[in-house]
């Protein structure tokens, strides 16, 4: 079955990366000779235990780590997205996204990829005064403003509430199907890996352990058969036993949701989490 | 009175002007008992001038043109000393903020010299630069250049490193890092140093100018102390007192219009 683009043409790669080995200080090896390919327009998900070296793994991509070895081949067109939205908190929405275009129409290419992820009417908010969903659809649109070949996502769901996650994770498989950067989207989360990548990538002991083609039609849903028993091997794989297939994995998901009442710390994400608490205690 | 019992039955803006205005009840009251007591021969004016005489005082101070041209002079000395201390500071706070070198270079000394009492160079300067202006806006320089370069210093060195990772992945120079991200988030830091600033400005120039002055408010003062005139050196005193309030006041307003981002303001 190959009715997904990026399967279809066999994409040049626009990451490379080989026999990367990289310390911290004395420590023992983080990332081990890790090899890493991504090829153009291709979604990648990158899971692995907390402190696995996901993270150094991305800012090694993102050009942020000066001091791994190995080769690592990276376009120069590349945009980030961290868990928070590290908006610059004095420049205006639409400042904030305009922020190193060096074009004369950089305003209106910011004000357009605010629309795009449904901020139109907030162009000139302070950053401070939206709320962390917001904050975060920002942040995206000031990473693909930049019209990147490569879009690096480090867990940007993880601070946000229940359904506003949901409704961000659609809106970035909305984004990568209209401008089809290559994705490389670090997460804890298995479902959410399951339903937006072509390949789900896990991390372990310094190196790309597991590599899985996920050959699901899209829009995907949780539930389906095929993603359930996509979803049990990535759980094997990650050595979490699994009891009861249908409930969500605590040891997984619970990082996440913890982290979901501090962002509920404004008052929009409240009513938000209250909306979802009430959908759920009426079905 | 009747406008305060009315604006608390109006909801908004009236209980709004009537909580700001509420505060400067209590220093009104002091006034008016002050003048009943002086009025009673509670007080002798040798000892303190009536609020009254102290009005006349300021009035007379005023239309004679001599408060007028002491307060230009002093005006003046202060504005050339905080001027001299601000580029000193910022420039000191630059140099050391930006670099490791320029950090070893002189942070550590300036910090030394920070401790020292700085109105005890008083004996110094007047040895160095003699007894005319130079030593007057010296102090006042010195004494503001500290607050600047520390809290310039510290506001740079506070810049969230995270908000400067995301400045290097959107392709800032160096230059533009600094424009948009270093400098602006080092801004309320150096804000509040300003306003520390100011106020040890006027500091410097009471103590300066009363030690050796013909001219300025000091200079006022003190020749007033000479012929017991308590209503002038209090005139004196309330003049200090509107110049240290519309000093903090400025700064308020400067701060409300580069901090508007800030949470604080946004709720206003
Ligand atoms: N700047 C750093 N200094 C020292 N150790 C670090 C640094 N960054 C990461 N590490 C260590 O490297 C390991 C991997 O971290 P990280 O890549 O953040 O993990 P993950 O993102 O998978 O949770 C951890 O053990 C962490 O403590
Ligand atoms: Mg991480």
């Amino acid at each position: 079955m190959n009715a997904h683009p990026a399967l279809t043409a066999r994409q040049h790669p626009v990451v490379q990366v080989s026999n990367l080995v990289r310390s911290f200080g004395q420590g023992s090896n983080v990332l081990d000779g890790l090899d890493l390919t991504i090829r153009s327009g291709e979604f990648v998900a990158l899971l692995g235990r907390s402190g696995s070296g996901k993270s150094t793994l991305l800012r090694t991509l993102a050009g942020l780590d000066e001091a791994p070895a190995g080769t690592v081949t990276v376009p120069a067109e590349r945009a980030v997205v961290f868990q928070e939205p590290r908006l610059i908190p004095w420049k205006r929405v639409w400042a904030n996204v305009a922020l190193g275009l060096r074009t004369a129409d950089a305003r209106e290419r910011a004000a357009a990829a605010l629309t795009e992820v449904g901020l139109n009417h907030r162009l000139d908010a302070w950053p401070l005064t939206l709320s962390g969903g917001e904050a975060q659809r920002a942040a995206l649109a000031r990473a693909l403003v930049r019209e990147p070949k490569l879009l690096l996502l480090d867990e940007p769901f993880a601070a946000l509430d229940a359904l506003t996650r949901l409704k961000t994770q659609g809106l970035v498989a909305s984004l990568w199907r209209a401008h089809r950067p290559a994705v490389l989207l670090v997460t804890h989360d298995v479902d959410e890996a399951l339903l937006l990548a072509d390949r789900v990538l896990i991390l372990d002991q310094g190196r790309i352990g597991f590599d899985l083609h996920v050959n699901l039609e899209r829009p995907r849903r949780h539930g389906q058969p095929a993603f359930s028993s996509l979803r049990s091997r990535l759980l094997r794989e990650l050595g979490v036993e699994e009891e009861n297939p249908d409930e969500p994995v605590e040891e997984l998901r619970a990082p996440a949701r913890s982290r979901a009442p501090a962002a509920s710390a404004t008052r929009e994400n409240h009513a938000v989490w209250a909306a979802s608490t009430d959908a759920l205690a009426r079905s | 009175m009747s406008a305060a019992v009315a604006s608390t039955t109006t909801p908004s803006t009236g209980s709004g002007q009537w909580l700001r205005y509420r505060r400067y009840l209590p220093p009104l009251l002091i006034v008016v008992l002050w003048q009943v007591a002086a009025s009673a021969g509670l007080i002798p004016t040798r000892t303190l001038a009536s609020p009254a005489m102290i009005a006349g005082t300021f009035a007379e101070l005023i239309t004679s043109g001599e408060l007028p041209r002491h307060l230009l002079v002093s005006l003046g000395r202060v504005a050339t000393g905080l001027g001299i201390g601000i580029v000193v500071g910022t420039t000191f706070a630059l140099i050391a903020g930006l670099s490791r070198r320029g950090e070893d270079l002189l942070d550590a000394t300036l910090q030394m010299l920070r401790t020292l009492p700085f109105l005890a160079l008083v004996p110094l300067f007047i040895l160095w630069f003699g007894i005319g202006e130079t030593p007057k806006i010296a102090l006042v320089a010195l004494g503001t250049m500290f607050p600047i370069y520390l809290t310039l210093f510290a506001g740079i060195r506070g810049v969230d490193a995270k908000l400067i990772e995301a400045g290097s992945t959107l392709g800032l120079s160096r230059r533009e890092q600094l424009l948009h991200i270093v400098l602006p988030g080092a801004l309320p830091s150096a804000l509040v140093g300003l306003r520390y600033a100011l106020g040890v400005a006027w500091l410097s120039l009471v103590v300066a100018e009363q030690i050796n002055a013909d001219s300025g408010v000091g200079f006022l003062v003190m020749s007033a102390r000479d012929f017991l005139r308590t209503d002038i050196i209090l005139v004196g005193l309330f003049v200090y007192a509107i110049l240290g309030l519309s000093a903090d006041q400025i700064v308020r307003v400067l701060e409300r219009r580069v901090l508007a981002w800030r949470p604080s303001f946004l709720k206003d």
